[in-house]
Formats: structure tokens, C-alpha cells, sequence
């Protein structure tokens, strides 16, 4: 190692959410022209450090040197005049303009007034010359392909001066040819000395073109080195090798009985209206009565898509689903609530709960048809029948029927909508992300009602992206990567490596 | 945050700002009386005060509508110029002056009261399921559906009457408008009628429920497997019924039915909606604060009459109302968010 200062030093980072430590004492370095992963889970704290180095948030505690001088980065534009960008998942192009103004957004050459546009595009053809990409600059964004936008956001951040370019997670929208063109570039920008952070899901592009790795973990570091000092096995052993919490349940083995609904051959495709939408390839997977089935994967699996295309809540483009054997058509969320399905979704403020009405309203939405009377009144006692018997059952704690469900604790909440559907009856319930933002004592008894929902007899299918609670609820686990199925496993053959794996690794490579 | 959880019954506690929220319509309606009370004797007669409520009652036969519409965060510009049309139907009938329309004379033969309330009716209901399946099929924003069919209705009131007014019905007619029960005027006697039921409807009915849901949130409704378009095209039916009914009425008061009848309508009614405690966000409001808002906006402009201020000083004063019980709204959501 040289004895000059590193490009980018961020030392003992700290960052809270209220309730949540989301950060806490992370270091971390990258040197001029390297190319570095920062790895880790959903969750483990990379996304809220990227931000922190865009300037887009700022940290409770630590420092970040940059060239071995400590900087406050305290807003984006500050972080691009020191020559960091970052190039977002979903990018921040201006469709409906074309490539010179969006590369040069902004910053437009010219006087005060008036726009040279003669500077600008000679300016923007000489970057995107040297990026590769074959295109007049009048083009408008809109008519790129999505690989073709990356090189555009690429060419905005050398337009900056930029020393550092941070991606996020930039091939999950590229074929292996755009890749291997991406990665390319990336070697280029390296051999003139500007550095590259890349975080990527892909575990085996991290040996393809990083030189050093961090690994970030429950938001503190979990590692750090060489990438050609260590190997998948070691990278995925540093990503999930916190303990199991003591607290999760664990479900006893349950009665399992027929198959109650069968996905197959489920393909759902990228549209021109969301070219980022992830795109559902093939998946087949069986749910039987009285099983809990997890699924698996990492943000962008397609594990939401699939189970909202089986509610009927996003079209799909072919396959069939079968409840009980018999094929079905579910284009609706009312047929498939008609075929018994129910679908708890992963945001519940803004997909399940109607935050400014009473709990009473919430909860019997679905059932309305059932404590109605022939003239379509709704009748208060069955209602609140209803309400009073979901209550001690779920034990959720409320003032009154009449609260409003908005003012309700994160888990409160998610028993109410666990509640609604509950009390439809139905032969198969999909749970995303059931414990998302609730405290451990909730979530225990979330766990233990799913369990008795499987126990009733119910084809239980459950989301989750923490892994340690995808082990204790589930009895069979089906792993998804980018919208295909890469594996299934039984609970008691998984451990958590062996998933990450399933999760990371593409179909051919795990084999 | 770990207090906030640990404290669910929190609303269970006084909510001093939760209180004025809910009641602030009614305080400032009794305020507003209070003064014009002490300022104009002749305010507060039962003359008066009868007349305020005859008024009232046809832009709040429109407010009952209107707040199904904006339960469901959406709204109808076109009311004033489909209540034109309407009426303009409902006199042609009256006065058996449909295949004869330029000589509405004596010698005309009408169709009868019943029939003319038909018509006015059905207009109302098919121009408002026309304008709800333009904004649940053609995704078209409310705002802008609306604001084509009051040009729409307006030109097609203009059309069909030439430009000229129908007025001259039987005593039967125009009982409708200016008949009393007991001292009571008609109107006032329908506005209340249609109050209380749609009251019922709301609160007390899956239907009414439905209509909270998919104005609280839309795609949770669409997940819990409500039939998202199908309630949001049936508020603008119903709005459609109320701008047919209170066509009817109104022309039977005037005695008389004409292109422009109903100009600047929207803005009244919306505001007594608004003022009345319904969120434009959609999934908060009632008919009780309707009712409040309509009579609010009705003793405001009555006042305003009888004090002699100009009719342009009150177009600005409904309109500063507006904007300030919208602002008022906002906060109030914001407040809920927090909670």
C-alpha cells in the first residue's frame, strides 16, 4: 500500500431512524482508480450510505475525508463538486429531452440567459464518443434503450469532473452483452484514474470486475479486502452471519394436505411504459393446504410481482393459476378473492389501510357482503361482533372500534389487515414482508398466527427479505432471482448460506 | 417513536384541534348569524330566515351530490351547466314544447309535472354516468372531464332553447318551487329529504362504506376487492341526479327555465362542501357538514344582501372562504399523517 491519502475515506458513519440504528460506526475506504463492491442484504445499510455520500442525507456522527481532507457533504450538489455522482437504480433523466440537455442539465454552457448550443452538443458528442455510445445528441431520452440511458447518467457524472462514480446496482436492468460493454467502460474509466463504487446483487460480478470489497451487515461492518483474496462462499458467509435471534418463533411441523394453488409457467414482461419494471420468467411453484410456503430473494427477485400477479392486482402476460386443481382466471383482485385468495401487501399505509377511518371500517371491508342485511345496510352489532372477536384473537390493542386505524402501532395495524382477510375465510393467503417496520414483540405474534392460519388449514405463501424469518415460518422455501425460480429447499435442509446462495447464484451456476 | 407505541389510546384522550375541526363549521355559522342578527334586525325574521333556507336548498340538493363526488377526491365543474340543460328539458315537457319548441304557447299540450321531473332526472343521470365512464375508462382526470362537459351542457342548453327562456308552468309545477307545507317551502322540505337519506346511505350502508374506502385510499380498495371504477363512475350518477332534481326545483321556483340558469353554481357548491369539513383528498366528510357548509354560504351571501354590500365584494369573499378552508383542510391532513 502507498502512503497517499485514499481517494474517499468515510470513518465511524453513524445513522438513526427514529427507532432504528441504521448505521453504526461504519468505515469505509476506497482508493483512486478502483473499482469497489459494497455488498451486503436488504436492509444492511448500504442504500443509507450511498446517500450520505451523495450528500442526500447527512450522518449523526463521523467523518469523510476526501483526498485526506475532511468535507461536510451537505447537500448533492456539494458531493458533485467534489467529484462524487451517483448514477440511482431508477435513473434521473428528463425523458422528453434530449441527450445533450439532460448530460449537461443544469450546468448548460453559455451566458446567463442564453444556452450555447453549439458548445453543449460538441461538448456532449465528445463524452459520448468517448463512452461508445452511437447516437446523435439531439435524440431524446426517452427513445433509448435502458443500457443507452446508463451511458447518458454516465456521461452526465465524467461531465462533472467526477473522480468517483457510485453505481447502484447497474446491471439488474442490462443483458450479459450490455454488461460485458458496461464493464468494459468501467476498466476504461479506471485506467484514468476514476474510481467506481458498485453494488450489485450479482455476486459473481463482483469477481469480475472489482478489485476490493465491503461488506456491510445489520448497518455495521462485516468485512472487508481483497476480492481476490476471497470467494463466494466467504462473501455470502460475511453477508448473513449474524446469529438467529432468539426471539423468532418456530413453527412445529403441521398437517399438510392437497395442493391448493399452483403458479405455472407465470411470465409477466417488461413494457416500453416501465422499462424497469422486473419481469416474471417461467415461475411454477405449488402451495399446498396447511404449508407455509417462503419465498426468497433480494429486492428486484420479483417475489411482490409474482404474488400481485397471482392476486390479480398486475396483469401477467401468460401462465395459469390453479386453485384446487381447476385452472382459473384471475385478472381482478375481486376473482381472486372470489377463488379465495387473499394478499396481505409489503406496504401496508398505502396498499392495505384506510389510515383515516375507524378500525371497525378497516377491518370489515372485505366482508361487507357478509354483515349486510338484503336493503345493504351494514349491520353495527355483526361489525362489531366482528371487531370484538378479531381482537381477542389477534390480540390487537385499540381504544375502540372507532379508533382511527392510522393512529395504531405498526403492528396493531398489520394484525388489522391480517384480521380483514382472516375474516373472508380465505384458501389461500400471500403475506408480504408481515413484519416489515414492527417491533420484535409483534412480529413474534405475527409469526405464531400465520402458524395457527397454516395449522387451520390454509395454503400460507410468505414474502420476506430477512432471511432469518424466512427459515423459522417457513416449512418449504422457493428461492427467485430477477424473475426466475432459481431453487426450492425444505426448512429443515436450509440454512441461511445455502439460501443466499440459491438467492445470488443464477440457475446454471448453482447447479 | 416507542412512546407513541406505547400509547394506542391516545385519540381516545380530548383532541382540543380535533374538536374545532369537527365543529368549526357550525360555531362560525352561529357566529356569522349572531352578528348579521345585530347588525340588520330584518336578518333575523322567519321571513327571512325561510327565505335563506329556500335558497339553501337548491345548491345543497347540488352539495349532497357534490360530496359523494369529493369523498372519492374527485369533483364536477359541470353541474351548473348540466342543471341548465336539465331544466330546459324539464320545462320543454311541461310545456309540451318538445316537437314545437319555438311556440311554447296555450295551445301547447303538456305532459304533466311528473313527466318534466323524468326528464330533468334523466338528463341529470345520463350526463353523469357519460362523464364518470370518460374518467374511470379513459383514466381522464375528473377535472378535466368535468370542465369539457360544462362547456358541453352549457352548449347543448343553449342549443335547445334557442337561447331563450321557458317559463309559464301550471299551479302544479310550480307548487314544487313555491308551494309551503305548513309554512315550510317545498325546496326546503326536498333538501332535507335528500339529506337525511343520503346521510343513510353514507353511513349506514356498504355502499356508503365503499364510497370512504376508495376515497381514503384507492388502491388499498382496489386490493381488498372493491370495484374501484364501478363505485367512482356511480358518484357522478348520482351527482348527475341531484343536478336533475334541483333543475326541476329551480325552474318551478322561477317559474321559468333558461340557458344560463345555474352559472357559477360549482364554485358555490364546492365551497359549501369544502367549508363543510369534506377533504378534496378524498375519504373524509359528511352530510351533516354539508348541510352545515350550504347553509353557511347561504346566510353569508343573504347577510351580504341585506347589509347591502355589492355582489362583487361577495364573489371575493366566497372565494378567500375557499382557499381558506382548503388550506385549513391540508393542514388538517398533515396533522392526521403525523398522528
Amino acid at each position: 500500500m502507498d502512503t497517499a491519502p485514499p481517494l474517499l475515506r468515510m470513518s465511524g458513519i453513524s445513522k438513526s431512524f427514529p427507532g432504528v440504528k441504521a448505521l453504526d460506526d461504519v468505515s469505509f475506504t476506497v482508493a483512486a482508480g478502483e473499482v469497489h463492491a459494497l455488498l451486503g442484504e436488504n436492509g444492511a445499510g448500504k442504500s443509507t450510505l450511498l446517500k450520505i455520500l451523495a450528500g442526500a442525507q447527512s450522518a449523526n456522527a463521523g467523518t469523510i475525508e476526501i483526498d485526506g481532507k475532511a468535507v461536510v457533504l451537505a447537500n448533492p450538489h456539494e458531493a458533485q463538486q467534489r467529484g462524487i455522482v451517483t448514477i440511482y437504480q431508477e435513473f434521473t433523466l428528463a425523458p422528453n429531452m434530449s441527450i445533450a440537455d439532460n448530460v449537461f442539465i443544469g450546468r448548460e454552457p453559455g451566458s446567463r440567459l442564453f444556452i450555447n448550443r453549439a458548445e453543449l452538443e460538441s461538448a456532449t458528442s465528445a463524452l459520448t464518443r468517448r463512452l461508445g455510445l452511437d447516437r446523435s445528441v439531439r435524440t431524446l431520452v426517452r427513445d433509448l434503450s435502458v443500457a443507452e440511458q446508463q451511458l447518458v447518467e454516465i456521461a452526465r457524472a465524467l461531465s462533472m469532473q467526477s473522480k468517483l462514480i457510485v453505481m447502484d446496482e447497474p446491471t439488474s436492468a442490462l443483458s450479459r452483452a450490455e454488461v460485458e460493454k458496461l464493464f468494459r467502460l468501467v476498466r476504461t474509466l479506471k485506467s484514468e484514474g476514476i474510481s467506481t463504487i458498485f453494488v450489485t446483487h450479482r455476486l459473481e460480478e463482483v469477481f469480475e470486475i472489482c478489485d476490493n470489497y465491503t461488506v456491510l451487515r445489520d448497518g455495521r461492518n462485516a468485512g472487508a479486502g481483497a476480492v481476490a483474496e476471497t470467494s463466494i462462499e466467504g462473501i455470502i458467509r460475511l453477508m448473513v452471519g449474524r446469529e438467529l435471534s432468539g426471539l423468532l418463533a418456530r413453527r412445529s411441523a403441521g398437517l399438510v394436505g392437497p395442493v391448493a394453488l399452483a403458479v405455472e409457467d407465470l411470465v409477466r414482461l417488461r413494457t416500453p411504459t416501465s422499462p424497469h419494471a422486473i419481469e416474471l420468467r417461467n415461475v411454477s411453484f405449488k402451495v399446498r393446504s396447511g404449508e407455509i410456503l417462503g419465498l426468497a430473494g433480494l429486492v428486484g427477485a420479483g417475489r411482490t410481482e409474482t404474488a400481485r400477479a397471482i392476486f390479480g392486482a398486475d396483469p401477467f402476460d401468460s401462465g395459469r393459476i390453479l386453485v384446487d386443481g381447476e385452472p382459473v382466471s384471475i385478472r381482478t383482485p375481486q376473482e381472486a378473492i372470489r377463488h379465495g385468495i387473499g394478499l396481505v401487501p409489503e406496504d401496508r399505509k398505502q396498499q392495505a389501510l384506510f389510515l383515516a377511518l375507524a378500525i371497525r371500517t378497516n377491518l370489515s371491508i372485505t366482508v361487507l357482503d357478509r354483515i349486510s342485511n338484503a336493503l345493504s345496510f351494514v349491520s353495527a352489532d355483526k361489525e362489531l361482533g366482528l371487531v370484538d372477536e378479531y381482537r381477542r384473537k389477534l390480540n390487537i390493542r385499540m381504544a375502540g372500534p372507532d379508533q382511527l386505524v392510522g393512529n395504531l402501532s405498526g403492528g396493531n395495524q398489520q394484525k388489522v389487515v391480517l384480521a380483514r382477510w382472516l375474516a373472508l375465510g380465505p384458501r389461500v393467503l400471500i403475506v408480504d414482508e408481515p413484519t416489515r417496520g414492527i417491533d420484535v414483540g409483534a412480529k413474534v405474534e405475527v409469526h405464531n398466527l400465520l402458524f395457527e392460519m397454516a395449522n387451520a388449514g390454509i395454503a400460507v405463501i410468505a414474502i420476506s427479505s430477512e432471511l432469518p424469518e424466512i427459515l423459522a415460518i417457513s416449512d418449504r422455501i422457493v428461492t427467485m432471482r430477477e424473475g426466475v425460480v432459481t431453487g426450492e429447499i425444505r426448512r429443515d435442509d436450509a440454512d441461511q448460506e445455502k439460501l443466499m446462495t440459491m438467492m445470488t447464484l443464477s440457475v446454471g451456476e448453482a447447479a | 417513536m416507542t412512546e407513541l407505541r406505547a400509547t394506542p389510546e391516545k385519540s381516545a384522550g380530548f383532541d382540543p384541534f380535533g374538536f374545532a375541526a369537527r365543529f368549526a363549521p357550525l360555531i362560525f355559522l352561529i357566529v356569522l348569524m349572531a352578528v348579521f342578527a345585530l347588525l340588520e334586525p330584518r336578518f333575523f325574521t322567519s321571513v327571512n330566515l325561510f327565505n335563506v333556507a329556500r335558497q339553501v336548498s337548491i345548491t345543497g340538493l347540488l352539495a349532497i351530490g357534490m360530496t359523494f363526488v369529493i369523498l372519492t377526491a374527485g369533483i364536477d365543474l359541470s353541474i351548473g351547466s348540466l342543471l341548465a340543460f336539465a331544466g330546459l328539458v324539464a320545462a320543454a315537457i311541461a310545456k309540451g314544447g318538445l316537437s314545437d319548441r319555438f311556440t311554447v304557447g296555450d295551445d301547447a299540450i303538456g305532459y304533466g309535472w311528473q313527466l318534466a321531473a323524468l326528464g330533468a332526472i334523466a338528463i341529470g343521470l345520463i350526463g353523469g354516468y357519460v362523464q364518470g365512464f370518460a374518467i374511470t375508462r379513459f383514466k381522464v382526470p375528473p377535472f378535466v372531464v368535468t370542465l369539457g362537459g360544462m362547456s358541453v351542457f352549457r352548449g347543448a342548453a343553449l342549443l335547445f332553447a334557442a337561447g331563450g327562456p321557458i317559463s309559464g308552468f301550471d299551479k302544479d309545477f310550480a307548487w314544487w318551487g313555491q308551494g309551503k307545507v305548513f309554512e315550510v317551502p317545498v325546496p326546503v322540505i326536498i333538501f332535507v329529504i335528500a339529506a337525511v337519506l343520503a346521510h343513510i346511505v353514507l353511513s349506514y350502508t356498504r355502499y356508503g362504506r365503499r364510497v370512504y374506502a376508495v376515497g381514503g385510499n384507492p388502491e388499498a380498495a382496489r386490493l381488498s376487492g372493491l370495484n374501484v371504477n364501478w363505485i367512482i363512475c356511480s358518484v357522478y350518477v348520482i351527482m348527475g341526479f341531484f343536478a336533475g332534481l334541483s333543475a326541476f326545483v329551480l325552474a318551478a321556483r322561477l317559474n321559468s327555465a333558461e340557458a344560463v340558469a345555474g352559472t357559477g353554481y360549482e364554485l358555490t357548491v364546492i365551497a359549501s362542501v369544502v367549508i363543510g369539513g369534506t377533504s378534496l383528498f378524498g375519504g373524509v366528510g359528511t352530510i351533516f357538514g354539508t348541510v352545515i357548509g350550504s347553509l353557511l354560504i347561504g346566510v353569508l351571501i343573504n347577510g351580504l344582501v341585506i347589509l347591502n354590500v355589492s355582489s362583487y365584494i361577495q364573489q371575493i369573499i366566497i372565494g378567500v372562504i375557499i382557499v381558506l378552508a382548503v388550506a385549513f383542510d391540508t393542514f388538517a391532513k398533515s396533522r392526521r399523517r403525523r398522528a
